[in-house]
């Protein structure tokens, strides 16, 4: 994408609006190691293509002394769909890698949110603690952990559930994040969990 | 024309943010979160002369209601800048807030609401 200060296109035939009926908002947070699938399962549930914004870090959040070097600032992506639920309701799902530099940037992005959707990739399940210490540390949000299932990686929930000692209830689920079906389950999941720890009954 | 980093679209940001709103109180600071819905607002009334272009743009681009992240991402400009210059525009007027981001989790009833609208995919 362009920097902040090339010359601002309106893409007024581009940018898909929202139904008028639409009059509130809710949001999900896809978080994950590199690669994880994070991006494929944004893109799997959302009616938009995937958009994408970047935010500008100093060095001080990334905990770098700015007297050690010239580069102080470097910039981080972040990706993000959306899809209208039930008619009024739009349910925006942003992906961060997560990792530590990411909470003091975007501020207000885990406020409010329904919870975070933790993506796995099980031959790489070591990259997924720093972003569940994270979570524990910067937000009490709802938890829902999926794995995605990669080819020739095992797939055992109950295994990655061990190896990540997730607080009990967590739900966790796997499925190919190319299909929307498998990527709306592990969303459904989530919520579902949310409501749960909401007080509601989310019976199936 | 020299690439323009963020930092100066903060710096010149008090006087055009004088140009739209005449000084006034800018109650919808801080309130903007990246899901928070923004649609234009539609009485024929036209962005001062001085407006910036980056105003401009945004206006333009929620003639229907987007997300203030949709806005950034479509303006290729940090969801950050985004959130400083929608602000002003809603305190003059030109924009408003069809939803406000929940700043806690969101109630019972909505999350049973979404859930029910995803098992109908
Ligand atoms: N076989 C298979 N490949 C997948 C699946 N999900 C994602 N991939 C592939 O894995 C790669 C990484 O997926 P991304 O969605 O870009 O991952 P990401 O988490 O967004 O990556 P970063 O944003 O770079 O951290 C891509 O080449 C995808 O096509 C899956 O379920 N099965
Ligand atoms: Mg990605």
């Amino acid at each position: 994408m362009g920097s902040a200060g090339s010359e601002p296109a309106a893409v007024t035939g581009a940018a898909l609006h929202l139904a008028p009926t639409v009059e509130r908002s809710v949001k999900v947070l896809v978080v994950g190691a590199y690669g994880v699938g994070k991006t494929t399962l944004i893109g799997a549930v959302s009616e938009i293509p995937v958009l994408s914004t970047e935010e500008t870090v100093t060095a001080a959040s990334l905990g770098v002394d700015p007297r050690l070097g010239d580069k102080s600032t470097t910039t981080v992506a972040m990706d993000f769909g959306r899809v209208t639920v039930g008619g009024s309701t739009a349910l925006y799902l942003f992906g961060t890698p997560g990792q530590k530099r990411f909470w003091d940037l975007w501020v207000g992005l885990a406020d409010g949110a329904v919870g975070a959707l933790v993506v796995v990739d099980t031959r790489r399940l070591e990259d997924s603690f720093e972003v569940l210490d994270q979570l524990e540390e910067h937000t009490s949000l709802p938890v829902a952990v999926v794995v995605n299932e990669f080819p020739g990686a095992q797939h055992s929930t109950d295994a990655v559930r061990a190896a990540l000692d997730l607080p009990a209830g967590t739900p966790v689920v796997s499925g190919d994040l190319r299909e929307r079906r498998q990527a709306v389950e592990a969303l459904k999941a989530l919520v579902a969990h949310a409501v749960r720890l909401a007080g509601g009954s989310a019976a199936a | 024309m020299a690439t323009q980093t963020p930092a100066d679209g903060y710096r010149d940001h008090p006087v055009r943010s004088y140009v739209l709103t005449g000084g006034r109180a800018h109650p919808s600071r801080n309130t903007l979160r990246p899901e928070t819905l923004l649609c234009a607002v539609d009485d024929g009334r036209e962005l001062p002369v001085g407006a910036g272009r980056h105003e401009r743009a945004l206006l333009e681009t929620c003639r229907g209601t987007l997300a203030l992240a949709e806005l950034a991402a479509y303006l290729s400009l940090p969801t950050s800048l985004a959130a400083v210059l929608a602000s002003d525009l809603v305190d003059a007027g030109y924009l408003t807030i069809r939803s406000h981001g929940e700043h806690v989790l969101p109630g019972v009833d909505l999350l049973e609401e979404v859930l029910d609208g995803l098992r109908r995919f």
